[in-house]
């Protein structure tokens, strides 16, 4: 009877979950590597085969984007993270308890203020009539308006300044659990403030930065806005492509294939970060 | 005496550092909301005077964002969506927090990764996969049966389930931490002393998640309303707030009334995110 009980209650409480990843991503999903293995051989005629996938590595455009995306999406995350790992610690560590949580609080609020603002707002700050060159004209350090939006350097800007909080909210609650007597400890024992960071404070840290890594790195490769608007035309970002072949072209098929292309580059990635750095899924993203 | 002063440039050196990140930070921020009560037709310098117009302003060429009807119902539509997504994703992720605290079945891990999986997806690729299987069932359901069926054609309904999709887990995680820190012995004391299952869930479980439910809700509200990746895919004619203002800015270009709304978006989600914060804090602390 007790038993009977414990067994409807587990099945009730699966349902809901069940329901949940096999609607709507694991059949989606499935649904999706199909799409992608049909040719089109005639008007409503479809034929099973890699056609999408052989067209693809026929297309120097196509793949040099996907590369490009992925490469850029590291420089990225490594960007956030050599940036986003002082702020962390110093809200963690040595801030003064007050101001601890009102520095936190500055990086909590505006976490999900949309990517479409934050590119508008850098519009308006870098484009050639924005604020920042046409305060350079005034006080005459230049002479003439200078363009700094559509080029790389504005897009990894953009890109960091997008998914730098997912980094540092992570690195500050790992780093917040961290006991003082562990550093104090590696100081008396005659550690310099390098040997310090490098043997104790990074490997106890390190499951939050995977964390804060792997996330950042999804975030920053599926991201859409930032490249388009920051980049221009020719911002060749693989998203693009995909709403391209999704919408302009109306070719499923191929935008399918190239959606999972997307997802099996970016897990690869993942799963090679995982690796060299020993943790898993399990103990990273998911005690964020 | 050689080191405190080393020490010392050492730090001040670390809090210009933080100083500079946080205007880095609030730079794009401030001049997305600023320009909104520039009185000017263009959101750039010179500044020409303060203005609330591009809010209240009733007739062209000021178009104030609470007189724009376009604006306003792509803000009635993120509303409902959002509220949608929140509710739902709330009670999954309940439901997936008793699950994974207090239930034991086999392949727990597995089922929790794969609990993780959505939130590292990229969003275009749960919007176009989403998009893709409702198609399939609604051209399926027309060849078979000759009958429509216009829920799984793009529309808000569509929108709901791809945000809901990788939003669950954010409530899940939220929500499961809160339980991990409950005392079951409280249910246990409630129990000897003569309530009922349903009662001790009612009376002493929930009041103690509630916090974390509403955070949950509040951050899935949020993630719903900013969302562009997942809802450009999916979106019918009903668009967004942010599908609407992408719109306008592919197609007017940037105008202040763009700010107008930015301003509004910035203060309205810094409240939220504020609120969600605050009630998850523990009194004691």
């Amino acid at each position: 009877m007790q038993s009977d009980i414990k067994r409807l209650s587990l099945i009730l409480l699966f349902a809901p979950f069940a329901l949940w990843i096999a609607l709507l991503i694991i059949l989606p999903h499935m649904g999706m590597v199909v799409l992608s293995l049909r040719e089109k051989v005639a008007p409503r005629v479809y034929e099973f085969g890699f056609g999408n996938y052989i067209d693809f590595i026929n297309e120097p455009i196509y793949w040099n984007t996907l590369l490009r995306t992925g490469s850029m999406s590291i420089l990225v995350t490594f960007l956030a993270l050599l940036i986003g790992f002082p702020i962390a610690y110093y809200i963690a560590k040595i801030a003064g308890k007050r101001s601890r949580g009102a520095l936190f609080l500055l990086c909590l609020i505006p976490l999900w203020v949309s990517d479409l603002i934050r590119a508008f707002g850098w519009i308006l700050l870098l484009r050639e009539t924005g604020v920042i060159s046409s305060f350079l004209t005034d006080i005459g350090l230049i002479d003439q308006p200078i363009e700094f939006l559509y080029n790389d350097i504005t897009v990894v800007i953009g890109l960091v300044y997008t998914v730098i909080l997912f980094m540092i909210v992570p690195l500050v609650s790992t780093l917040d659990g961290m006991d003082n007597a562990m550093i104090e400890a590696g100081y008396n024992l005659g550690g310099n403030g390098f040997t310090v960071l490098r043997r104790i404070i990074v490997p106890y840290a390190m499951p939050g930065i995977v964390s804060g890594c792997i996330v950042v790195f999804m975030m920053t490769a599926g991201s859409y806005l930032t490249p388009i608007l920051l980049g221009g035309k020719n911002s060749s970002w693989f998203t693009e492509q995909i709403y391209d072949q999704f919408i302009t072209r109306f070719n499923w098929e191929s935008g399918a294939a190239f959606g999972f292309l997307l997802l099996a580059f970016t897990s690869i990635v993942v799963w090679i970060g995982l690796r060299l750095t020993g943790q898993t899924l399990a103990n990273t993203v998911a005690k964020s | 005496m050689a080191s405190s002063t080393k020490n010392q440039a050492f730090l001040l050196g670390y809090r210009a550092y933080m100083a500079a990140f946080f205007i880095f930070l609030a730079a794009p921020l401030v001049a997305a909301g600023s320009f909104a009560f520039n009185d000017s037709l263009f959101p750039a310098l010179p500044w020409q005077g303060v203005t609330l117009d591009w809010f209240f302003n009733d007739s062209e060429p000021k178009l104030g964002m609470f007189h724009d009807r376009r604006l306003l119902r792509g803000l009635y539509y993120s509303g409902i969506i959002g509220g949608m997504v929140a509710l739902l994703s709330v009670f999954v992720g309940t439901t997936n927090a008793f699950l994974f605290v207090r239930g034991n079945f086999p392949a727990k891990n597995f089922f929790y990764i794969l609990m993780i999986l959505p939130l590292v997806i990229p969003g275009v690729i749960l919007g176009i996969s989403i998009l893709v299987m409702a198609s399939n069932i609604a051209n399926g359901v027309e060849d078979r049966f000759n009958l429509e069926l216009e829920f799984l054609r793009p529309g808000i309904l569509l929108v709901v389930f791809g945000q809901f999709s990788f939003v669950t887990t954010i409530t899940s995680l939220v929500i499961t931490a809160r339980l991990k820190k409950f005392d079951t012995s409280l249910e246990e004391a409630a129990l000897n002393l003569g309530a009922s299952r349903a009662q001790v869930l009612r009376t002493v479980t929930l009041p103690f998640l509630r916090p974390a439910m509403i955070a949950a809700g509040i951050v899935a509200f949020l993630v719903s309303f900013e969302n562009f990746n997942t809802t450009l895919f999916l979106v019918g004619s009903e668009s967004p707030l942010t599908i609407t203002m992408y719109d306008r800015m592919a197609k007017v270009g940037s105008t202040p009334v763009l700010n107008a709304v930015s301003f509004f978006l910035i203060v309205g989600s810094g409240l939220l995110a504020l609120i969600s914060v605050v009630i998850q804090r523990d009194p004691k602390s």
